[in-house]
């Protein structure tokens, strides 16, 4: 009988629940997907450091998807208890024909059992066949191998959800039950007879929060993008500043608009507009604290998703400019107790461990990097020092600048493929693509920069800084070093660091990936045995293979962890308007007969509707967007590093997703609004 | 001057078995400035009568003419423009829009039809005054009480310059100074504007400020009353005669 009745009742209220089953059905497909990554990519051919990379993909979509279950479960309750409202007429009924407080929770849970079972169902099934597209979307940000793939099942997270949802369902049973036990009859009866009071703003007061917020929120932007330093606590105090104009925007906004609309007498008193104005208005009102939180997590979301894509573009197209080489040893030799450097003859000492170079490669080069006494990176600034620590408090001045010789440099960048360089003999360059750094250099170098080392007074070739690099990278990251005239460097100078660059002889895949295992065997053994012996200051093997794996892996990690949050968020956000604009909706039957009643046409009636909502899903979107503009420039110097070249595609790519997630939810509440307040009931 | 002619009209609900006749062969006309009532007990038909009379319902047979125009025979935009600018509706629930002010309500009326903004003024201030509501147009109606609600649902429905009010039930909510105060206005909109008033009540005190009283009974016309030259207090006797007839009438039949 009970279970009769809830069926019963959820069919009647489909219209309410459609929205709501809606977003559990995604959260749950969605939560599924993102936890499969693991079990999908078995299938995926992929080399054993990917397959670590993943390893570690899985462990941290496994946390975030604790956050994302939070949020998930705050959305649920809070639209389960908005549909609880809109029943409370429902449940006086029940009440008057004598059913007790802890039948109707039983109903209730009845009801929420067969949703939850419903969209479990639902969204598994659902999510098994998104989580096989996901695949193909795995094995293209690994650049993996799919054509050992077939169809899977991660029964790992069928169970994973069944739990969390579990959870989560049990969690809004316990909110109605007690909010069930709470009520009152009288209040039930009388909730929807709600006396509808505008809360009366003063305009003018209006007008002037707004102008402060928005006064506020210019100073937040230009903090954020234009200071050059800026500190945790600030940055914390500026997220501030934003969320509480945000809501004093939200606040001031309708009363703003109220001010506007009144002086344009013309258009506010033609048509439906005047009653438009007044229902967008009224929701704003009484929205304005979700309204907050909305825009604020719309604008978490476009960041996130443009962030991270960003970062694996970037990644991915860095990869074929910044690892012109196949591979590259740096070795610092030091001796413990004088302190003193010691020289390095790598191609000799992998020799010794069984390594012959002049077999086991189509080219190489060696390079030396050298410091002098007393040239460091606060001194590369001169006079200019004390106004440029001012600025960059955080900086390392004490850091020797790197110097090269200019036939060392000139045969790397051969082997590089890149451009050389000619230079007199009072000139340097100076070698830098670390954006920021290249800016703060460039400010000596504008103003005739020159230096003062081995004795020697030298002057900038050039009034800014070379772009190129030394070492193999993924990223920007080259601070800049100094090219110098070779004679300038007194020989018998023992260099700092030096460094073999090569590219292997075999050109197949099989063939270079044997090569890279020798070497890397001679590598270790040499520098266990350089370590033994008591004069290792520092050794590494950079490889092209090694560098392009963890950089696609990184980007790939960050660009489905994007994905994820950014999608949760999307799909929180349309719900939650989607919901407030339906139950308005359905508040607003009795005015939208009105509006027939006295004449209205049907065009009209639907075309006020869209307006309504149009601006209710528009508002929150608007003010994130400009907060991201402005968060994102922040970013893009966070993610300089991971280069930013590719921001475009991405921000193309995260307006697409909130066109279909965002726009999906506009579309289903334009529509189901329209069938509710259509006179053929 | 005919300006309303109710013809044989019928309205049926239910099928075969059940057939319930809610109006069976209604005839009558209203003139061009009358001020007209309807009254009968719930369930007598009266409100599906309006409801015919104002194409929120249709006939099952039979013909309503409006200024020579059968509006049984329009059809969708015709009905609704027909509405628009033929009728004002007046109903027992106000149905003022609570998110506008008084003001805002009467000129939504306006500016559906399209009125030009600075037309749109002149014409509330007008109809306010002839109200007595120019206190009250800048407040919204949860601040009003409900003689003015419905003061400021009646200028929202004379202010088109309608050829027929239409008014159902337009003291039903409200109390007997209210009530009275609404009704004094409706007889001077009619006797100074000449406005065409036809109210659908069960209150015989309502019914007193009429000129013309129809009774309807199970669907069809029991009885008409002409206040001619009365005064409204023996007009109101009359009225109370005759439902006690109808009432007797029930009586009798039990």
């Amino acid at each position: 009988m009970l279970f009769k009745m809830a069926l019963l009742n959820i069919r009647k209220s489909i219209k309410d629940y459609a929205v709501y089953f809606f977003t559990l059905l995604i959260g749950v497909s969605v939560f599924y997907v993102f936890n499969a990554i693991g079990t999908q990519s078995a299938y995926l051919t992929v080399s054993a450091d990917t397959r670590e990379i993943i390893g570690l993909m899985e462990t941290t979509l496994s946390g975030v998807s604790v956050f994302v279950s939070v949020v998930l479960g705050l959305l649920i309750v809070y639209a389960g208890r908005f549909l609880m409202k809109r029943r409370s007429r429902e449940f006086a009924v029940y009440m008057l024909l004598g059913m007790g407080k802890g039948r109707i929770s039983a109903l209730l849970l009845c009801e929420t059992f067969i949703i939850g079972i419903g969209s479990l169902l639902a969204g598994l099934v659902l999510g098994m066949g998104l989580s096989q597209l996901m695949s193909a979307f795995v094995a293209d940000l690994f650049e993996a191998d799919m054509t050992e793939y077939r169809f899977t099942v991660s029964w790992e997270s069928v169970i994973k959800t069944l739990i969390y949802f579990g959870i989560m369902y049990g969690a809004v049973m316990i909110f109605n039950t007690l909010m069930i036990g709470k009520a009152r009859l009288i209040t039930l009866m009388q909730s929807d007879k709600r006396t509808e009071k505008m809360p009366l703003k003063n305009p003018a007061l209006c007008v002037l929060i707004f102008i402060l917020a928005a006064a506020g929120l210019g100073y937040a932007y230009h903090t954020v993008t234009h200071k050059i330093n800026i500190t945790e606590n600030t940055m914390l105090a500026m997220i501030a500043l934003g969320s509480v104009t945000t809501f004093l925007i939200y606040y001031s906004v309708s009363g703003l608009l109220l001010t506007i609309a009144s002086a344009m007498k013309g258009s506010y008193y033609k048509g439906l507009n005047a009653f438009t104005f007044r229902q967008i208005s009224a929701k704003i009102n009484t929205t304005v604290m979700s309204m907050t939180v909305i825009c604020l997590m719309l604008f978490v979301a476009i960041c996130t998703l443009s962030s991270a894509f960003t970062v694996r573009n970037s990644m991915n197209a860095n990869l074929n400019s910044l690892c012109p080489a196949d591979f590259q040893i740096d070795i610092s030799l030091k001796d413990k107790k004088t302190e003193e450097l010691l020289p390095a003859d790598i191609i000799s000492e992998l020799k010794k461990h069984g390594y012959d170079i002049q077999k086991e490669t189509d080219s190489f080069t060696e390079l030396d990097v050298y410091h002098t006494e007393g040239f460091d990176f606060g001194a590369s600034f001169g006079s200019m020092l004390e106004s440029v620590k001012e600025r960059y408090l955080f900086l390392d001045y004490t850091t020797p600048e790197d110097i090269v010789r200019l036939s060392d440099y000139n045969r790397l960048m051969e082997l590089y493929g890149r451009e050389t360089e000619v230079l007199n003999e009072n000139e340097f360059i100076l070698v830098c693509d670390f954006d920021s750094m290249t800016e703060l250099r460039n400010t000596v170098l504008e103003n005739g920069g020159s230096i003062d080392i081995f004795g020697k007074v030298l002057h900038s070739k050039y009034d800014c800084c070379s772009d190129g690099f030394l070492e193999l990278a993924a990223q920007h990251i080259n601070a800049g070093f100094y090219v110098v005239p070779d004679s300038l460097i007194p020989d018998g100078t023992v260099p700092a660091v030096s460094y073999l660059t090569g590219n292997y002889a075999a050109s197949d895949k099989s063939g270079r990936s044997a090569a890279e295992e020798r070497l890397s065997a001679a590598f270790e053994n040499m520098r266990a045995e350089l370590n033994e012996n008591g004069i290792l200051s520092r050794a590494a093997l950079n490889t092209r293979i090694d560098i392009s794996e963890a950089a696609v892996g990184l980007g790939g990690i960050a660009a489905l962890i994007g994905l994820y949050i950014g999608i949760v968020f999307l799909i929180s956000c349309g719900a939650v308007l989607a919901l407030k604009e339906l139950s308005d909706s359905a508040d607003s039957i009795g005015r939208y007969d009105v509006l027939r009643r006295i004449g209205a046409e049907e065009r009209d009636i639907d075309r006020s509707l869209f307006a309504q909502t149009e601006i209710f899903f528009l508002l929150p979107m608007l003010l994130a967007a400009i907060h991201s503009v402005f968060g994102m420039q922040f970013a893009i110097r966070i993610l300089e590093v991971f280069g930013t070249d590719e921001i475009s595609a991405s921000v193309i790519f995260t307006s697409v997703l909130i066109l279909i997630i965002y726009g999906g939810y506009f579309l289903i509440t334009y529509f189901c609004s329209r069938s509710m307040i259509s006179g053929k009931r | 001057m005919t300006l309303l002619k109710v013809e044989h009209i019928e309205k049926y609900y239910g099928n075969r078995q059940s057939l319930t006749k809610a109006i069976d062969d209604i005839s009558f006309t209203v003139c061009r400035g009358e001020f007209i009532a309807i009254m009968g007990a719930s369930g007598s038909g009266k409100t599906t009568l309006l409801n015919c009379i104002s194409t929120i319902d249709r006939v099952t047979s039979g013909h309503i003419l409006l200024e020579d125009i059968d509006i049984t025979s329009l059809r969708g935009g015709q009905l609704n423009r027909f509405r628009r600018e033929k009728l004002g509706f007046i109903f027992q629930d106000y149905s003022l829009l609570d998110t506008l002010t008084a003001y805002e309500n009467i000129s939504l009326a306006l500016s559906i039809r399209k009125l030009p903004p600075k037309k749109i003024n002149e014409k509330v201030k007008t109809v306010a005054r002839q109200l007595g509501i120019e206190d009250v147009l800048n407040k919204y109606p949860y601040q009003m009480s409900g003689g003015q609600k419905q003061r400021t649902a009646s200028a929202r429905a004379i202010v088109t310059d309608p050829k027929l009010v239409l008014a159902d039930e337009p003291t039903g909510a409200l109390d007997s100074k209210a009530a009275k105060q609404l009704l004094e206005r409706f007889s001077c909109l009619n006797s100074e504007f000449q406005t065409t008033i036809m109210m659908v009540t069960h209150d015989p005190f309502t019914a007193s400020y009429a000129q013309r009283v129809i009774f309807i009974k199970d669907g069809r016309i029991f009885s008409e009353l002409d206040r001619g030259s009365l005064s409204r207090r023996d007009f109101f006797n009359k009225i109370i005669n005759v439902v006690t007839l109808l009432g007797g009438d029930a009586g009798d039949a039990l």
